[in-house]
């Protein structure tokens, strides 16, 4: 493997004008060594929300195979129109965040923040959709775990309540109420993950409107952007694993 | 005897620098709000220490319950079943998360690995400073769930007995989680240092081997963590929502949670090993004034310990549940993973053959490791093996073996990592002859504590259990005594380095003869590590004689 | 949007060795590009689901299958990892290969267990006294072994929850 060179001119007080950047950290060399420090720190953060999102995936899986009828009759109690829906609005997001990025990138302040401004309002309609989506679940008792009340199920569903305390009726099931724990942990999990996302994004639209991120230096953008596009490939896999089972 | 070696620079041509990292800037909030790797380090040290002593108190005070079958002392019963429950979980949680996971990363390594690769600081400073408050809030929250309720589930928080039970396990498992992001920020820091910041000259197979046994911890925490973050996340929804996930009543599995839980938890203990053993690395070579042998082999060992410790998870789980055929698996992948860490040892041991051996008390420490984890280690292989498994498990055969890898491993190769670099971090030399007389203390109050107990299990004594049949008090007895010495070695060590703290900062630049880059600074080093940017110019752990022009 | 924009003057003095910068003046149309043919595979994807291929699990195969082509096509083009150096699309991959150990391992054991019934169960020993020693040679030699015994006492009872222990 080669050996990462750090250039020496530019320690001993730089005359390239990288070191001069209000932005440059000084145990670094040059911007580009810390641009590409910056990006393995993102990746390898991203690497820990695939294993941490991938857990509950992981146990959704063992939970299907448990109740396999059961949870391919809840997938036909969501709206499968929804989900698609919001599929296409984060990837269409997608697209306006890696255009902010290259709009960073290439000394276009005001197409950054429009497409960061499309962004957010991309993640808004998202959080929209799942409102409507969350509201009907609750009106038709379509709950997780111990407060799921829905009647019209194939199989009989265990009643609400907590497990010491409730009766048991004989042959009931309880792979509708997991079924709808997951849904609402994972969705729920993911949606913390756009609120956040949307807040990242508000901060950077902040900086990019005072015109702080230029060709030199649009790490804070590059990195977001990261974020987002895996916000948006946790639901690349959670949408046809529950809206497209059937 | 001479056994302090002097630097290699003649006396006058570095003077020793007037300020330091220590004194640079002065005050509480100089040191609260710092971005210097070498301050944070000493800051997780005074913490990790602080929790090791807490979690060391709970052991002596289970020790002590366990002396004899009626708990008792002096005609006083020394606590009740439920009490002495929450009294060996928090022994657990407090030395799993809060001591042995973070120790080394957070203060040796802290301190040591950008010195050692040249650098100024570690990529990313202010999540170094994150990592360290998040430990401070883990602690925090740790020492509220004490008071909140009993935690008397184990440090393992196995389902459905901790979503069930009343009291602060809520707490106590976000504490955990809390930790457990503190050690993937260190993780994630050390990957992009190392990947990034090395000095010039110096490639992936010219760094100390200190640096690729950090690399492969950090490798582990990185991807192991946030499966442990999860698993909490769940069982807390479990206790709040009743989700039915691990509880059978609710048509979930048990043992899922276990193996949920152990996918992080089994690296995790290669979170806890490698550090010390990337510490051995370093003491052999200098205390044998010799090459290290077999560079690659320690290198790859490390990375690949690291990759197989994470399919191995399964083989804390024989008798739990899980099938035969996964049994089989984790069985055989389980002898495949005590390979590695054979050949680390084999390594070692050549190392010392034909060098100049001394014995300061960092090289006894080191010696010490080659035996008892030479022990631990060994005493693995019955324990993966599925036919002496099913005899073996949950007795006291397994708290010997763990306490011998984790304990004699890597708490003994931390103090040997200590005892090392005290001189570097603090300036001040402490006193060689109590040191080597609390080296000794350890290592005589380890054996006598912890050798008896696999001849317990291997008898019958079951873990976690309050009382006991009567013929299994002697060895009980001989194990509290030998904690009572182990104790008293870990005093004396408090009171001869708190001492030194007492005198003047004249520690040499290079006390041990070290090879390595952090030997090239003042000690202490000054706030940005070198004066002029090191280049590093020979292989590592160079000791073949200078020709003097 | 135009690709044509200030010239790319202002780059950073990049040390000699460093890696040639891609051209990013074409990068805008490969984007939207990338964003159509996502769209295309949402929509197969969908129409696939209507569709009945035989057994239940070749749906999720191939949902699954389309979704890794949609988060591949993000993670090269959309995060870069096709031009990036190819440390941060090792780091990516290893997350992706490590989840997938934890799953192929968890399924290994809950695919593979076998029921706890009477047919299954081997020969239980008869429970042995306690030792009144502990030495091995002193210590009588367990009893020789019994038929199975059934665990329910007849399939009359009720069923009910709890068919572990």
């Amino acid at each position: 493997m080669s050996t990462t060179s750090i250039d020496l001119e530019s320690h001993g007080g730089g005359h390239g004008h990288e070191v001069h950047d209000p932005h440059f950290q000084h145990h670094y060399s040059t911007m580009e060594q810390q641009f590409d420090t910056s990006k393995i720190g993102m990746w390898l953060f991203l690497a820990t929300e695939i294993l941490l999102f991938g857990g509950l995936f992981v146990g959704f899986g063992l939970m299907e195979s448990r109740y396999p009828r059961e949870f391919v009759e809840a997938h036909t109690y969501l709206q499968r129109s929804l989900g698609a829906l919001n599929t296409v609005v984060l990837l269409v997001s997608s697209w306006t965040m890696v255009m902010a990025v290259h709009s960073a990138r290439t000394n276009q302040r005001q197409k950054t923040v429009m497409f960061l401004a499309f962004t957010i309002v991309c993640a808004f309609i998202f959080l929209g959709v799942k409102y409507f989506e969350y509201s009907a679940k609750f009106e038709e008792g379509l709950l997780p775990a111990k407060y799921y009340w829905h009647k019209e199920n194939s199989i009989p569903a265990c009643p609400a309540g907590p497990a010491n305390q409730t009766p048991t009726v004989p042959g009931c099931t309880h792979g509708y109420a997991t079924f709808f724990a997951f849904y609402f942990m994972m969705t729920g999990l993911h949606g913390i993950h756009i609120v956040v996302g949307i807040g990242l994004l508000t901060w950077i639209l902040l900086r990019a409107k005072k015109g702080e991120f230029s060709h030199a230096y649009y790490t804070p953008v590059d990195l977001v952007g990261l974020y987002w596009h895996i916000v948006d490939m946790i639901w690349i896999y959670l949408f046809p694993l529950y809206y497209l089972i059937s | 005897m001479e056994h302090v070696v002097k630097s290699g620079a003649p006396v006058g041509e570095r003077p020793r620098p007037a300020k330091n990292y220590l004194n640079e800037t002065t005050g509480i909030w100089s040191w609260m709000t710092t971005l210097d790797h070498k301050r944070i380090g000493i800051m997780y040290l005074c913490g990790v220490l602080t929790a090791f002593f807490i979690g060391g108190m709970f052991a002596l005070l289970v020790r002590l319950s366990l002396m004899t079958p009626k708990h008792m002392i002096f005609g006083k019963v020394i606590m009740d079943a439920e009490q002495y429950n929450r009294a060996f979980t928090l022994h657990g949680i407090v030395m799993v998360f809060l001591f042995i996971i973070p120790a080394i990363p957070g203060s040796l390594t802290n301190f040591v690995l950008p010195l050692m690769i040249g650098a100024k600081d570690v990529a990313f400073p202010r999540l170094n400073l994150a990592s360290f408050y998040l430990w401070c809030l883990g602690l925090v929250m740790a020492l509220s769930s004490i008071a909140m309720g009993p935690v008397d589930t184990g440090w393992t928080f196995y389902t459905p007995y901790s979503t069930t039970t009343s009291g602060a396990v809520p707490m106590a498992a976000m504490a955990a989680f809390v930790l457990g992001f503190s050690s993937i920020f260190t993780g994630l820091n050390f990957i992009a240092t190392v990947h990034k910041l090395r000095a010039p000259g110096m490639g992936w197979f010219d760094m100390p081997l200190f640096v690729w046994g950090m690399y492969s911890t950090a490798v582990i925490q990185v991807l192991a963590t946030p499966v442990i973050g999860i698993t909490l996340v769940l069982m807390v929804l479990e206790r709040v929502f009743g989700i039915g996930i691990f509880d059978a009543r609710m048509g979930g599995d048990p043992v899922l949670f276990q193996h949920f839980f152990w996918f992080y938890s089994h690296p995790a203990v290669y979170i806890m090993i490698l550090p010390g053993m990337a510490i051995i690395s370093e003491l052999m070579p200098t205390f044998s004034r010799k090459t290290i042998f077999g560079y690659r082999a320690i290198a790859y060992a490390s990375v690949s310990l690291a990759l197989v410790s994470f399919i191995v998870w399964g083989h804390h789980m024989f008798v739990a549940g899980q099938s035969q055929v996964a049994n089989v698996v984790f069985s055989a992948l389980t002898f495949l993973v005590a390979i590695p860490s054979g050949v680390k040892m084999f390594n070692w041991l050549t190392t010392m053959y034909k060098g100049n051996v001394s014995f300061e008390t960092p090289m006894l420490y080191a010696l010490s490791f080659m035996i008892t984890f030479a022990i631990g280690g060994l005493t693995g292989i019955p324990l993966a093996t599925l036919a002496t498994d099913i005899h073996l498990t949950d007795t006291y055969f397994v708290v010997a073996h763990f306490h011998y890898v984790m304990m004699g491993g890597t708490v003994i190769a931390f103090l040997g990592g200590l005892h090392y670099w005290w001189p570097k971090m603090t300036g001040r030399m402490y006193s060689e002859t109590w040191g080597r007389v609390s080296a000794v203390l350890v290592f005589v109050g380890f054996n006598l504590t912890f050798l008896t107990q696999f001849i317990l299990g291997s008898r019958g004594m079951p873990r976690r259990y309050y009382n006991y049949l009567d013929q299994f008090q002697p060895l009980h007895m001989y194990s509290t005594f030998g904690s009572w010495i182990l104790a008293l070695g870990f005093f004396i060590m408090a009171a001869y380095l708190l001492a030194s703290l007492r005198k003047p900062a004249d520690a040499p630049d290079n006390p041990w003869g070290g090879t390595t880059m952090e030997w090239q600074t003042s000690s202490p080093p000054i706030a940005h590590n070198f004066d002029e940017q090191p280049v590093l110019e020979h292989e590592p752990y160079d000791y073949r004689p200078k020709v003097t022009a | 949007m135009s690709s044509h924009n200030e010239p790319t003057a202002t780059h950073t003095a990049a040390p000699a060795g460093a890696h040639h910068e891609h051209d990013i003046s074409h990068d805008a149309g490969l984007y939207l590009r990338t964003l159509i043919i996502l769209l295309i595979l949402t929509g197969i994807t969908v129409g696939a689901a209507g569709i009945q291929f035989g057994s239940g699990a070749a749906n999720v195969v191939i949902a699954l299958t389309i979704a890794t082509i949609k988060a591949t096509l993000v993670a090269l083009f959309f995060m870069h990892l096709a031009h990036d150096k190819p440390v941060n699309a090792i780091i990516a991959g290893g997350g992706f290969i490590f989840l997938g150990l934890f799953l192929l391992f968890t399924f290994l054991d809950v695919g593979t267990r076998v029921p706890l019934l009477p047919s299954n169960m081997p020969a239980m020993a008869q429970p042995t006294p306690t030792p009144t020693t502990l030495n091995p040679l002193l210590t009588p030699p367990p009893q020789p072994l019994a038929p199975a015994q059934p665990l329910v006492p007849a399939p009359a009872a009720a069923g009910g929850e709890g068919e572990h222990k």
